[in-house]
């Protein structure tokens, strides 16, 4: 099915109906597998014992909320040059679900970083550059909820995604050089090297199953956000003819 | 006369007018330099190891300090429509805008950097370096800043969310300005290095905020 087949918000309905209980299933599938090799396959860290594990649920949750963020972008791009009708739908039903990675990636980070760095938060430069994009997620969020017109607000929030998306890698090399210069690289972590395979096999599983959860809320929310612009079109009709 | 001339004149004049507000940026900019001795002690060696980063964080809210009334005030008494309308590209007309509000905002708080960073306790090195840091480093902040004030004119509580947005894209040019006058302080590292990709990302900004901000007003407002 092409994407512009799926412009039509009817259409788009009917295939995330039908889509949805196969993206759960191989969802819950892929959580089976990832976890049974996270928690079961993977060996404890020599130095770090079973903290490693966190990492298992760290690393996909940083994935996903920079992939978030390039999903938006194009959904951006999709609203502004396109004006694809369901691009905006996309991007906001998108943008409070990156942000609720960004603060897993941050919570997780800090939870393993307690008793590894015996700190829960550490200005290192990739703590930093995320605490910022979760900055950014909650601005775009705070953007939407400003306007009331949605399509309006889309447009805005586009705009916005697009110089965020442009900033970021900005942002990160800056971080990344005020970190090497305010601070003398002391951290432990893993993987410096290489990471061995019978860490990657689970991650990698991970991640795929992470994926999966996003693509499966990711759709599901904007079936939500659909349904929402109804009824909303459909109470106005209703204040004007009773207005009338 | 120019159009893009006719406009930043204009906006300079209504900027110095009664109302304007074109100097509470720097008695913003005092009162937080002011404030600081009281929060962190009046230890003259911390204040003077401090004081570039004082003062440039003081500049930087200062200069978001207006920022919502770049296209607000405009919006209001409808000369934005007509701007909108107006033969002149809207990015240019836009990066004039921007061009007066520095000019009226951002310059005075280049201008102020000598008197407080004498508060401070800085040496005369140390005040030439964040002057001309600020000098550099503030225009960036005005062009990005005008991004979030494009998108926040249709808004109604706009001035609100305005830093929300903005500040987080400041973060490199904080970094790069703080750490160009450090070095003449503290740092290990030449002036040049920091200063240079300071200067590059003014000109980034300079060249991606009238386009975005073009962007978000054209979309914002039909």
């Amino acid at each position: 099915m092409a994407l512009i087949d799926l412009a039509n918000p009817t259409r788009f309905l009917n295939f995330a109906a039908r889509a949805l209980p196969w993206l759960t299933a191989a969802t819950l599938f892929a959580f089976a597998i990832g976890l049974e090799q996270a928690l079961f396959v993977a060996p404890d860290d020599y130095q770090q014992g079973a903290t490693v594990k966190i990492m298992f649920l760290h690393v996909p949750c940083a994935w996903l909320s920079m992939f978030c963020w390039g999903m938006m972008t194009i959904a951006s791009l999709g609203t502004l040059v396109w004006r694809h009708p369901l691009a905006d739908v996309a991007a906001k039903a998108a943008a409070p679900i990156g942000a609720a990675f960004t603060f897993l990636c941050l919570f997780t980070g800090s939870m393993w970083g307690r008793p590894m760095w015996g700190t829960y938060w550490q200005w290192d430069a990739r703590l930093t550059s995320v605490l910022v994009m979760f900055i950014m997620y909650l601005g775009i969020i705070a953007l939407w909820r400003a306007v009331e017109d949605p399509s309006r607000a889309g447009r805005a929030a586009a705009v916005l995604t697009l110089v965020g998306a442009v900033n970021l890698p900005v942002i990160k090399f800056s971080v990344d050089w005020w970190n090497t210069l305010h601070q003398p690289a002391s951290v432990f972590r893993v993987g410096g090297p290489a990471i061995d395979k019978s860490i990657l096999v689970p991650l990698f599983a991970m991640a795929i199953a992470f994926t999966f959860l996003f693509v499966t809320l990711h759709i599901a929310a904007m079936r939500n956000e659909i349904l929402r612009r109804r009824v909303r079109s459909m109470q106005m009709l209703r204040a004007r003819t009773q207005g009338a | 006369m120019n159009p893009l001339h006719a406009i930043l004149l204009r906006d300079m004049r209504i900027a110095v007018r009664i109302g304007g507000g074109a100097l509470i940026g720097v008695l913003f900019f005092l009162a937080v330099v002011t404030l600081m001795p009281f929060a962190i002690g009046a230890d003259q060696v911390l204040l003077r190891k401090l004081g570039p980063a004082i003062l440039w964080l003081g500049a930087l809210l200062a200069s978001l300090l207006g920022l919502d009334r770049l296209f607000a005030a405009d919006h209001e008494d409808g000369s934005l429509d007509l701007i909108l309308m107006g033969a002149a590209p809207l990015e240019l007309t836009v990066a004039a805008k921007a061009l007066a509000h520095w000019i009226t905002t951002g310059l005075p708080l280049v201008i102020a950097v000598p008197v407080l960073g004498l508060l401070l306790d800085l040496d005369l090195l140390a005040i030439g370096a964040v002057a001309l840091t600020l000098l550099v480093g503030t225009p960036a902040i005005t062009f990005i800043g005008m991004i979030g004030a494009a998108l926040a004119v249709a808004l109604r509580r706009g001035g609100l969310l305005l830093p929300v947005l903005v500040l987080p894209l400041t973060v490199p040019v904080l970094i790069f300005g703080v750490s160009a006058a450090e070095t003449v302080v503290i740092g290990p590292l030449n002036f040049g290095t920091p200063f240079t990709i300071l200067c590059a990302l003014t000109l980034m900004s300079l060249a991606i905020g009238p386009f975005a901000a073009a962007a978000a007003l054209r979309q914002g407002l039909d």
